[in-house]
């Protein structure tokens, strides 16, 4: 299975990278984005075949290691 | 009397040796290094420092991947046990990660690497960190960062607050921390976090020697206890 994690500072917490990049994309001339949020996403494969079991573990990775749940929200995704 | 110290080392620290130096200048005593793959410390600890750099890289965030490092988990044991804990710069990252502090460090609000002198005040002088400063109001150490604005969720930071946890606050806030947090204790008082430097500022030659009464603080709490 390919499982995708994807990891954002929560709504509130300031996002000081997507400030920088919403500046950028206005000095080009897209004054029309807002809400720049900049986060990651992690990508790998996983054993087995149980989509519910494996959306389990990668809420358990993410608990654990892959987000910090004081600053951060996450979203994981397995097909 | 002496401290009988170990400082952390993981693979990226940088300042393990400067508080290793820090503790053995101002108060003596024996520092021993600690390897992060190790899985206990030494017996008989009074303090535990958790040092700056840039463990693992920084990867995935800062602090992350070391507050799982298996002497971490002896770290937890003796902080519960009471044992003193100080994590400085990158360990402030750790102990945070680790649970053992509450809150997080976030990039710097103007995103910039903030590196300089920097005056603090010293909140609670009531901790066996500071006890040692007397009516000092204010230290100068260095402070040397891109992730050190302090932030929590507004019920930790009202509970931060009312428990006096909040030990150093910035005179002028570099980084956008919330309500200028610069170091913070858990609510045992044994576990003290902080991003600027006490471990670059104990001797005059230094620029600054306002760092040496924490340890100092700390041998007059064994003395008292």
């Amino acid at each position: 299975m390919k499982a995708k994690v994807h990891v954002f500072l929560k709504p509130g917490v300031l996002d000081v990278q997507g400030k920088a990049v919403e500046g950028a994309l206005h000095g080009l001339g897209w004054g029309g984005v807002s809400n720049v949020r900049v986060g990651k996403v992690l990508e790998f494969d996983m054993d087995g075949a149980d989509q519910d079991a494996a959306k389990a573990e990668l809420k358990a990775m993410c608990e654990k290691l892959l987000a910090n749940t004081v600053i951060e929200s996450y979203k994981v995704e397995v097909a | 009397m002496a401290l009988k110290a170990a400082v952390l080392v993981f693979p990226g620290s940088n300042c393990d040796r400067d508080c290793k130096t820090a503790v053995e200048t101002t108060v003596g005593g024996k520092v021993e290094m600690v390897w992060h793959q190790e899985t206990a410390l030494p017996s008989g600890l009074d303090l535990i420092v958790v040092p700056g750099g840039f463990s693992y890289g920084d990867y995935l965030r800062c602090g992350a991947m070391a507050s799982l490092s298996p002497v971490m988990q002896a770290v937890k044991t003796e902080a519960e046990r009471g044992v003193s804990v100080l994590g400085i710069c990158n360990g402030f990252q750790i102990l945070c990660e680790a649970g053992l502090l509450p809150g997080a460090l976030l990039r710097n609000a103007q995103l910039k690497y903030v590196c300089k002198p920097i005056e603090l005040t010293i909140e609670n002088r009531n901790t066996r960190f500071t006890s040692a400063y007397g009516n000092q109001q204010s230290v100068w150490m260095t402070q040397g960062n891109g992730d050190g604005n302090f932030f929590a969720d507004p019920d930790t930071l009202k509970a931060i607050e009312d428990n006096d946890q909040v030990v150093f606050r910035y005179v002028e806030n570099p980084n956008g921390s919330l309500n200028g947090i610069a170091g913070i204790v858990n609510t045992a008082g044994n576990v003290l976090g902080m991003m600027p430097h006490p471990d670059r500022a104990f001797e005059p030659a230094l620029g600054s020697a306002d760092g040496a009464p924490m340890f100092h603080s700390l041998v007059d709490a064994l003395q008292s206890a």
